[in-house]
């Protein structure tokens, strides 16, 4: 029998998400699932520098309004079709992180934490008092008039965000598979070791940082069209911050698919709690299950998910 | 440069604030050589060895190895280019298996090197080191759960999977037991009979007499004797450095 490459598993789950979009007639759904994809893409982003080198970033807001600022500015100046604003959110994010990863990643632990944490709320300051993008009082984007083949604009913005979903996972696979993720788990478990085996660890974690911010920031992009109304506290809401770290720990970080379930997880969890109790207890839930998983499973769902079939495993050998 | 040196520092200083860890030490080894490096704690040892392999750098001195300056290279280029050293403290990859912990230095450091990519697949080079140490049943284990002599040969293994021409050996015998130190000493000679050029640090004064041709002795950053192991014995430099007056 040969076997069926893990790559397919994504792009059939793509394609069912993507039959399901149409079949239903409640567009609240469709826009519902545009947040939970868009939690995917920022899960799995995160994860290539944080989950796979251990680097942990709280600043992944501040990549995420870099591309919904990127296209509000794009929006003012000519209104661009969203796919080249997705690209150059991508361009623009990934210079930020050459630029973030120069400058902070010589950091270690915790430091790295905070300097990341910092990079968030400088960028939002700068924002603030930007004038150009409205400053404090935000900016209304128009949504463009409906493209041709899809119901709605809001079912456009919800196959972007597929699509990109779809271009997170794959990467994030594509990186933990080849030769770079194994040099960054080399990197987790001991950076001086793992340099002195001969690992590039500068350039590992400054192309892990690139990629990661392009993939934040190309999120963000297509935000304000989604929202309508953008302003710094929705851009760099805390929420980005703590999810995007929240979902690959429960998940699992040490799988590309661990970021995807603990995305799909969490940002169902929070829909649902949006819309039956409160908005605002959303951090509550994201706060209990961290703090669970952390002391019960540290490993994420994946991590379970091996032990039993490790267990399993050693049942039947004997 | 000393005619075939294969490692040649000059002059390496090495100050921490007002501290000065390194004072103008020169060290040479020759292709296939066995070089003790001894001295009393806080002399200067594992700064000299994180200098040399590139860990951290050195103040000033020039390094050459293999007829290339490489004092302003970081680590990971030195190791490509042959210097490995392994850890006082074994630094294993803790999540990966014991074979993974192989194909690290195997996949970046040896494939970098000329004449290495023919031949074994990767995964069978790592089975044969670790055959070669005797770690093969452990290959599919997690490297956390070893003990400590098994964490030294793995240490060992994976510097000598980066294909070095030359191995420093920081400390690998420190806390054995009598029979795991023989364990190590026959197998830094096997891989010495492989060609590799060895510098052992260590305080085991046994091993180090029954290994080194030659013993360097730093004490406090300087470099006091440089000779034959019974000579730097009876040197009353470095008598006086280890016994006092």
């Amino acid at each position: 029998m040969t076997r069926i490459p893990s790559w397919i598993w994504p792009i059939v789950a793509a394609a069912l998400v993507f039959i399901a979009s149409r079949v239903v007639t409640n567009e609240y759904y469709v826009f519902a699932g545009y947040v939970v994809l868009q939690y995917v893409v920022l899960a799995s982003a995160w994860n290539i520098l944080g989950g796979y080198s251990g680097y942990v970033n709280f600043g992944s807001a501040a990549f995420f309004a870099i591309g919904a600022y990127g296209t509000v500015v794009l929006d003012k100046l000519w209104q661009p079709p969203l796919v080249l604003s997705i690209f150059l959110a991508g361009v623009v994010a990934s210079l930020v992180g050459l630029v973030t990863a120069y400058l902070t990643l010589r950091l270690r632990g915790v430091f790295f934490a905070i300097a990341t944490l910092a990079l968030a709320i400088v960028l939002q300051t700068l924002v603030m008092n930007w004038d150009y993008v409205g400053g404090p009082l935000g900016y209304y984007c128009m949504r463009p008039s409906s493209i041709i083949g899809f119901p709605s604009y809001v079912h456009y913005l919800f196959v972007v965000m597929l699509v990109l979903a779809l271009v997170a996972v794959l990467v994030a696979r594509a990186i933990k598979l080849s030769f770079i993720g194994h040099g960054l788990a080399a990197i987790r478990d001991n950076e001086l070791a793992a340099e002195c085996c001969g690992v590039p660890t500068l350039r590992l974690k400054v192309f892990a940082t690139m990629i990661s911010g392009a993939l934040m920031g190309m999120a963000g992009a297509p935000f304000p069209y989604y929202i309508t109304y953008l302003d710094p506290n929705s851009a760099f809401s805390l929420a980005y911050g703590i999810n995007s770290i929240a979902m690959p720990l429960i998940g699992g970080m040490t799988h590309w698919i661990g970021p995807v379930i603990g995305a799909v997880l969490l940002a169902l969890i929070q829909q649902v709690a949006t819309v039956t109790i409160s908005s605002e207890l959303n951090m509550m839930i994201v706060g209990g299950l961290l703090i669970s998983f952390i002391t019960l499973a540290p490993n994420g769902i994946v991590g379970l998910f091996e032990q039993y079939r490790q267990r399993k495993h050693q049942c039947a050998g004997r | 440069m000393k005619q075939g040196a294969l490692l040649e520092a000059t002059s390496i200083r090495k100050r921490f604030g007002g501290f000065v860890a390194l004072d103008a030490v020169d060290i040479a080894v020759r292709p296939g050589e066995r070089v003790g490096l001894i001295g009393p704690n806080g002399s200067g040892k594992s700064t000299l060895v994180n200098c040399l392999s590139g860990a951290i750098g050195s103040d000033t001195g020039t390094i050459q190895f293999d007829g290339r300056a490489i004092e302003r290279l970081p680590a990971h280029q030195r190791t490509r280019l042959g210097i490995v050293r392994t850890f006082q403290i074994p630094l294993p990859f803790a999540s990966m298996t014991v074979v993974d912990n192989l194909m690290i230095p195997l996949r970046f450091a040896a494939r970098h090197r000329p004449g290495t990519g023919q031949g074994d697949s990767e995964l069978e080079k790592a089975l044969l080191l670790l055959e070669e140490v005797g770690l093969r049943e452990k290959a599919d284990a997690l490297s956390a759960g070893l003990t400590q002599v098994e964490m030294r040969k793995l240490e060992l293994a994976r510097a000598v999977a980066a294909r070095p021409k030359l191995l420093i050996a920081d400390e690998t015998m420190a806390g054995l037991s009598n029979v795991e130190v023989d364990e190590i000493i026959s197998l830094l000679l096997k891989l010495n009979n492989q060609g590799i050029a060895i510098i052992m640090i260590e305080h085991i004064m046994r091993a180090v007499m029954a290994f080194s041709q030659r013993t360097i002795v730093l004490v406090a950053g300087k470099k006091i004797a440089d000779d034959s192991p019974d000579v730097v014995m009876n040197n009353t430099e470095v008598v006086r450095a280890y016994l006092g007056e």
